[in-house]
């Protein structure tokens, strides 16, 4: 197998190409086919048999074509909906903000009911991992743009509606600009610095944003800055500490639970699109998928002293563009690496590689929390949680004693190794910070931790 | 006086991962009502088993954290200064920003 390697990820390679490949001819094969499907009633239309001259269909005032009638009858034969509904939705124009797991299924349900043009921004590539909840994408987009799958997807399903792709993170530089361009917002991001600003620049252009979020087994949805409604910021002025912002990839989540709040984004899309029922606004939909229990509450309205939409708020564009959202919640808008410690109390995994092999005397220390550390581990390693490090720290001790007696069999004469791993080396290098303080001065942390160790030294190890 | 608290969107794993605490608190002495002030004090006491300060900040709760009585947020009903009654149901949840 080893011998082949090179010729496996070859096949591997070209499969993947094949399959994106088929995806994008199969989505113009849906587009052609709903062109001529278009082209050829209007033919009918006009077309003489007999000598008889069909009449053709007169203009209708609602604007909707005999093929828009066919295709949304179920939604027109509601009489709260109706065909005054149906054409609001054709109408109007929303941004889809993360195609993720709660944009996985809001972008479905609005490509599906016809909203007139939808726009779709996310920075991401679709990855193995997603595919439980984010369920507009498939295998063959995997190491492709969210966008650009989620883009087929919804072409794919609703061919007759315009589709705008952002591949790009939304930003201060660009937020205001793309936002402007639509009537409704929808915040399916996953982080708190996006949702102050997308929130911010809602109140801005005075566009209506439904925000939903879920983790674990909890979701929440709500819609903000709606006629005369509060904003994020009148809800939640301060950002909370970070400790407490997790993120689906940190805590994990139950793939249906974005779903479910993601479903229910598109429905409050489609209420305030086509201007029917009551929007979710001054409340919210807490969920909580565990015990079966969906509660409605009423929360706050706009409030007077809010630093962005009160009354005497002085925030407007240049602020909003010179505004620090990641130094205002202390959170990366886009996940990456940290770097807490200098690079001499750091080592490669190529380089610790090279320690295993040298069979230098160490003890490797992985502090993530023990489920994790359950699902795979490097051999020989020792599990400290790093929450739980300060009062286990006699283990430690003890390990690192445990190699110096060792050393007393050997001729080599230097003290053992510390070596601290994480999943992707950022609490690890807590860990090191924290150890040097209390004298472990030979603690060193693996960069990039097990995903680098997988990436860089052996691709078979799993990562999750 | 009986109430009914409960802990969401995480605020769970703070004491011992029970959502729903059914309670019974005691008027503090001299105290003519029984308000949001005396619960948290109470809940901080009797409920919250580890990181106290993911729950509150000062004498209020922390950031992130919204708190509804009888689903109401407590923004309407005078914050701190609501005074609660017997049989009332208070949820205390963190806010969520995953996706
Ligand atoms: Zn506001």
């Amino acid at each position: 197998m080893e011998a082949n390697g090179g010729d496996s990820s070859e096949i591997v390679r070209e499969l993947e190409e094949l399959k994106l490949r088929k995806t994008e001819i199969e989505d113009r094969i849906s587009t052609l086919e709903a062109k001529l499907h278009d082209t050829t009633a209007v033919e009918r239309c006009d077309a003489v048999s007999n000598g008889y001259s069909y009449p053709t269909v007169p203009a209708l005032e609602h604007g909707l074509s005999p093929d828009q009638i066919y295709r949304y009858s179920r939604q027109l034969l509601l009489p709260s909906f109706a065909i005054e509904g149906q054409s609001n939705l054709l109408k109007s124009s929303v941004l889809v903000i993360g195609a993720g797991g709660l944009g996985s299924p809001a972008l479905l349900y609005l490509a599906a009911c016809g909203v007139g043009r939808l726009g779709i921004i996310d920075h991401d590539v679709v990855e193995l991992n997603n595919m439980h909840r984010q369920i507009i994408h498939t295998e063959a987009f995997i190491g492709h743009p969210k966008v650009k799958s989620a883009a087929a997807a919804c072409r794919s399903i609703n061919s007759t509606i315009k589709i705008d792709e952002y591949v790009e993170a939304l930003r201060t530089s660009n937020a205001l600009e793309i936002l402007s361009q639509y009537d409704i917002i929808v915040d399916a991001t996953d982080n708190p610095p996006s949702r102050y600003m997308i929130s911010d620049c809602c109140v801005l252009l005075g566009k209506p944003l439904v925000s939903g979020a879920a983790l674990g087994m909890d979701g929440q949805l709500t819609v903000y800055n709606h006629n005369g409604g509060p904003c994020y910021r009148c809800l939640f002025p301060t950002p909370p500490p970070t400790t407490a912002c997790q993120r689906c990839s940190d805590s994990g989540v139950l793939g249906v639970v974005p779903g479910v709040i993601g479903c229910l984004q598109a429905l409050e899309t489609i209420k305030l699109a086509s201007m029917v029922g009551e929007p979710l606004s001054e409340r919210m939909l807490l969920f909580d998928a565990l015990s079966a229990r969906i509660r409605i509450v009423k929360i706050r309205g706009r409030s007077s002293l809010c630093t962005v939409c009160g009354d005497n708020s002085s925030f407007n564009k240049q602020k909003f563009k010179d505004f620090d959202y990641e130094d205002f919640t202390q959170f990366p808008l886009v996940a990456g690496p940290l770097n807490l410690i200098p690079a001499e109390s750091r080592i490669s995994s190529k380089e610790f590689k090279e320690i295993l092999q040298k069979k230098e005397r160490h003890v490797l220390l992985d502090v993530r929390p023990s489920h994790h550390y359950k699902i795979v581990s490097l051999p020989d390693s020792l599990n400290i949680p790093l929450a739980n490090l300060e009062a286990r720290l006699n283990e430690l001790t003890s390990a690192l004693k445990e190699k110096e007696d060792d050393h007393i069999n050997t001729v080599s004469c230097t003290n053992p190794g510390l070596y601290v791993v994480c999943r992707r080396g950022n609490d690890s290098q807590s860990a090191v910070q924290y150890l040097r303080d209390l004298g472990f001065s030979s603690a060193k942390d693996i960069i990039g931790g097990l995903e680098a160790w997988a990436a860089d030294v052996n691709p078979n190890f799993p990562t999750y | 006086m009986q109430l009914t608290l409960e802990f969401g969107g995480g605020l769970e794993l703070l004491c011992d991962s029970e959502k729903i605490h059914k309670v019974n608190v005691d008027l503090p002495n001299g105290a003519d009502d029984f308000t949001m002030k005396h619960l948290l004090s109470w809940v901080r006491t009797n409920l919250i088993k580890e990181r106290p300060e993911m729950f509150m900040k000062g004498d209020t709760v922390r950031p992130g954290v919204l708190v509804l009585v009888n689903d109401c947020d407590w923004e309407l009903s005078g914050q701190l200064d609501t005074t609660i009654e017997e049989k009332d149901v208070i949820v205390f949840i963190s806010t969520l920003h995953g996706g």
